[in-house]
């Protein structure tokens, strides 16, 4: 059944593989990006060259008036959202005794704020429907720990607890709400870890290697298909085996 | 538009959304207590509240809502406004 679709920071890495494997899944699929406008045109111009369909919604979904017009916009274009994938997150990364308060605030902001912002405007219709899938982009630094990421860290392990909180509230409507916590994926994230870390890394990984965007968008296809009834509440850990 | 005209609009959907007993109906009648419905249920009503009048009811203000009464008052307000 083609549903709406809304993945955030969906112009680039995970959130690109995830825009691609729902359209592919023949979801009408909403794009957003903050600032690279050319990154989510491209995106969408992949996913019409492939026979999906998309369109792109430019938000900060960190502020609140910024993800209403967001829904409005997605509303009036696509319809009401069915799934949302909360995927648009940064690293400010610091250890914490040198990290400002800018960095704490824009991190939290971005990545835990966003979450609960999108997800209350979009279970409106959700509830409506008796019909909703929420998928939101934890990691293993949320659950593990991570020295120099304790505010990634932090607004990461804050999705596993939102969650599982509102997978409580609207499980009773047909709505699950679960989180995907990838381990190191090849993305515009890690390329900037440089190759010592990534090298480092892989050393600590059961399957040697990183992740492909695709690997992570697999498991949020799941959670957001009909298979996945009756997940939720979950963390389904993608990390090839770092955080065991 | 009238408060009686307000009353039953939210009756109706009290009964049609909710499946509430209609002889249950009462303007002091608890929407938790008395009525069963849950907090999520009260969500959901005032939800349709807003898209039946076309009102928007601010999260603080829906907090306050514990009765038919309260709803049909607040709905009223909303319209006057």
């Amino acid at each position: 059944m083609s549903r709406v679709a809304l993945v955030t920071g969906g112009s680039r890495g995970i959130g690109r593989a995830v825009a691609e494997l729902l359209a592919t899944q023949g979801h009408r699929v909403a794009v957003n990006y903050t600032a690279n406008e050319a990154a989510a045109d491209a995106a969408v111009e992949a996913i019409a060259a492939a026979g999906g369909s998309a369109i792109a919604v430019q938000a900060d979904v960190g502020d609140a008036d910024s993800v209403t017009a967001m829904f409005a916009v997605v509303g009036e274009r696509l319809g009401s959202v069915e799934i949302l994938v909360n995927n648009a997150g940064i690293t400010r990364d610091a250890l914490v005794l040198r990290m400002g308060v800018e960095a704490w605030d824009e991190v939290i902001e971005t990545n835990l704020r966003s979450v609960y912002l999108t997800s209350k405007a979009a279970l409106r219709g959700m509830l409506r429907a008796r019909w909703g899938r929420i998928v939101s982009i934890s990691s293993v630094s949320g659950i593990a720990g991570n020295p120099g990421q304790a505010n990634y860290a932090a607004s990461k392990a804050g999705i596993i607890g939102f969650t599982k909180s509102v997978a409580r509230e609207v499980g009773s409507r047909g709505i699950t709400v679960n989180a995907v916590a990838p381990g190191f994926i090849e993305t515009d994230m890690t390329d900037a870890l440089g190759d010592e870390i990534t090298t480092a890394a892989s050393e600590r990984i059961a399957l040697g290697r990183l992740g492909q965007p695709e690997e992570v968008a697999a498991a949020v296809g799941y959670l957001a298909s009909d298979d996945a009834s009756y997940v939720t509440g979950h963390t389904l850990v993608v990390d090839g085996g770092i955080a065991l | 538009m009238d408060r009686s005209e307000i009353e039953s609009k939210l009756n109706d959907l009290l009964v049609d959304e909710l499946g509430i007993d209609r002889d249950a109906l009462a303007q002091d009648a608890k929407f938790e207590e008395d009525l069963d419905v849950d907090s999520l249920g009260v969500v959901e009503l005032l939800m349709a509240l807003e898209d039946n009048f076309g009102v928007k009811i601010p999260d603080e203000e829906a907090e306050q809502i514990t009765t038919v009464g309260e709803a049909v008052d607040l709905v009223e307000k909303k319209l006057a406004s």
